[in-house]
């Protein structure tokens, strides 16, 4: 086991500066992210909120290494971003444990590859950080989904990253398992505090999560709002009814209506309805 | 309970009543490891529908006896099963033309092996590469799609011009016959593997070899099985070919020899004996395939 899972000391900045992404296939030219500038703090819990094609993946992805920016960089730690890492390892929507790996196979891998000298150790303790000790040999096929993007998180988690990214990994989740797992990804978090990155369509989902909400605008997108999300920790789901809660979701709420009142042209100003803390 | 009692009740729980069901029962994979390695294995026996493939083995083999037997076919051209049993067992205690059949089975056997050994040893790796590489593709698809088409009998010509009438023209012919099959059922495994698979390995940290060895490889794994499967079919196809010329041994040899003496009891067996063989090989590559990679034999929850 490496030494730095049991101190939990914040790490992992991010600053993005002048990023902007365009896509040129032969004759179109889709600008899927705009000018973006942006800064996050060692150990924040960010969620970036957006319309569908606002280019919240592609962010993402910078970040991760897997697409290389047109304009501007994007640095972790001070250091240019230039491939993906596993010091920013990340938890995908679906379909991304390995299927010919074991639930252990799959978290071992990161580990292994990056020279932990105790993998044993660390895959048995993040399994049962998860929960998932008792599917150690089952392949993520006979997993529910929830089980498989605990996995997932597991996996990440396992190579110690400084930053971990979420692309709307509950996305594909029924509601009450959504629940289930936000709390439980909170709870992990509270164990290893690394900054986390967190992308979600689900205004709910974001405020229980971050400490911090990006709302980005339609396509092409660009970060339109940066709201401080002030409710104490450790949070439970009982904490939607708080009030700063519901004065957070009416916040984006409202950024998101205008956002679609805007792609269809029409006023957002008019007929506003009252929402009542 | 007494002791025959509770393992009885214990075996009945395990296996026996998965097994008398469907054929979609779940097993729990054992846990122990030896009856782990069988587990792919035990889920054979749950096919309820092997009687008909029996069945239509049976009724060929009727359909022959009765035809030869009520005088339908000239015994010179489609002799009796009774013939070709005898043929068999004098070929196999006598020989023919000098060699036993175990000798021709073992030559051809060792032909097609040592070709379809080196057809997946480059042909897997090479298929990899041009999977990934677009470079490597360009490369080398050229000379792929330019010599898969040409008849075998074409090639083996210049093939016995330039490695003379030996065993090694003959090995080549069968490595290049089967060769292509692997290959691009390898590339096409490769362009088909879920792109965020590579990304979720990229991401804990695996580089371009680890790529090859954690995702790639077994990614491709049951699309290469079944271009292996299709390419010993094509090296099955070849053999009588490359065993015509200047051979004194072998399945495909002896075929072609009896064939000149219209001795048709000793080509039918042969015929069988290759077609059995070219089953059994099969059935072997299968249950290989399962054992290397046995996710491919567990079922969804
Ligand atoms: N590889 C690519 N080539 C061309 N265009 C792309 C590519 N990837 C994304 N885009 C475009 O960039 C824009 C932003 O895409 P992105 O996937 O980042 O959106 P998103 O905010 O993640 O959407 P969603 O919420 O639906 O996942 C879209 O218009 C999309 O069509
Ligand atoms: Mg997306």
């Amino acid at each position: 086991m490496r030494s730095e899972y049991k101190v939990s000391e914040p790490k992992g900045s991010i600053n993005i500066t002048d990023l902007g992404m365009v896509f040129k296939s032969r004759d179109v030219t889709n600008v899927a992210l705009q000018t973006t500038n942006l800064s996050i703090s060692p150990g924040e819990f960010v969620c970036i909120l957006g319309p569908s094609g606002c280019g919240k993946s592609t962010l993402l992805n910078v970040i991760a290494g897997f697409l290389k920016a047109s304009e501007g960089q994007a640095l972790l730690d001070g250091e240019l971003i230039q491939e993906p890492g596993p010091e920013r390892s990340m938890v995908f929507q679906h379909h991304s444990l390995l299927p010919w790996k074991t639930v252990g196979e799959n978290i071992e891998m990161g580990p292994r590859l990056t020279g932990d000298l105790e993998v044993e150790q660390t895959v048995s303790y993040f399994l049962d950080m998860v929960g998932l000790s008792a599917y150690r040999d089952h392949y993520p096929e006979q997993l529910s989904g929830g089980m498989q993007q605990r996995v997932g998180i597991a996996r990440a988690l396992a190579t110690n990253p400084r930053v971990l990214l979420m692309d709307e990994p509950f996305g594909a989740l029924d509601y009450q398992t959504r629940l289930v797992m936000q709390e439980n990804l909170l709870s992990l978090w509270d164990e290893f505090k690394s900054t986390v990155v967190f992308i979600t369509h689900d205004v709910d989902e974001a405020i229980f999560l971050s400490d911090r909400i990006l709302v980005m605008s339609s396509a092409p997108g660009c970060i339109i709002r940066d709201i401080k999300n002030p409710l104490k920790r450790p949070r439970d789901q009982l904490i939607s009814s708080d009030p700063i809660f519901i004065k957070l979701k009416r916040e984006c709420l409202e950024l998101i209506r205008a956002q679609s009142m805007t792609k269809l042209n029409i006023k957002a100003d008019h007929q506003r309805p009252e929402i009542k803390p | 309970m007494t002791g025959y009692e509770s393992l009885r009740k214990l075996s009945q729980e395990s296996s026996l009543n998965n097994l008398a069901e469907n054929k979609t029962t779940v097993l729990d994979k054992p846990t122990n490891a030896f009856l782990a390695s069988l587990y792919p294995f035990m889920k054979k026996q749950i096919d309820n529908k092997r009687h008909l493939s029996v069945m239509t083995i049976l009724f060929l083999f009727f359909a022959w006896w009765f035809v030869t037997f009520i005088g339908w076919a000239n015994p010179l051209f489609l002799p009796s099963p009774s013939a070709v049993t005898q043929s068999f067992v004098d070929v196999a205690v006598d020989g023919y033309q000098g060699s036993t059949l175990l000798e021709h089975v073992g030559t051809s056997l060792y032909r097609i092996l040592t070709a379809f050994f080196f057809a997946c040893l480059v042909g897997i790796p090479l298929g990899i590469l041009m999977g990934i590489s677009h470079s490597f593709h360009q490369v080398f698809n050229p000379i792929i799609e330019f010599y898969r088409p040409l008849p075998p009998l074409g090639l083996y010509t210049l093939l016995v011009m330039w490695l003379g009438i030996g065993e090694s023209s003959k090995l080549a012919l069968l490595f290049l016959s089967g060769l292509p099959g692997i290959i691009i059922a390898t590339i096409q495994a490769v362009s088909d593997i879920n792109p965020n698979y590579v990304r979720a390995a990229r991401s804990v940290g695996a580089k371009r070899w680890d790529l090859i060895r954690e995702v790639y490889l077994p990614g491709a794994g049951p699309t290469i099985l079944t271009g292996m499967r299709i390419s010993l079919g094509f090296i099955y196809t070849v053999l009588v070919a490359a065993e015509i010329v200047a051979a004194t041994a072998g399945i495909g040899w002896m075929i072609w020899d009896a064939a000149k003496f219209l001795l048709s009891d000793v080509v039918i067996m042969g015929l069988i004996v290759l077609g059995v063989t070219g089953m059994l090989l099969d059935l072997t590559l299968k249950l290989f395939g399962k054992i290397v990679m046995p996710w491919t034999a567990v079922r969804k929850m």
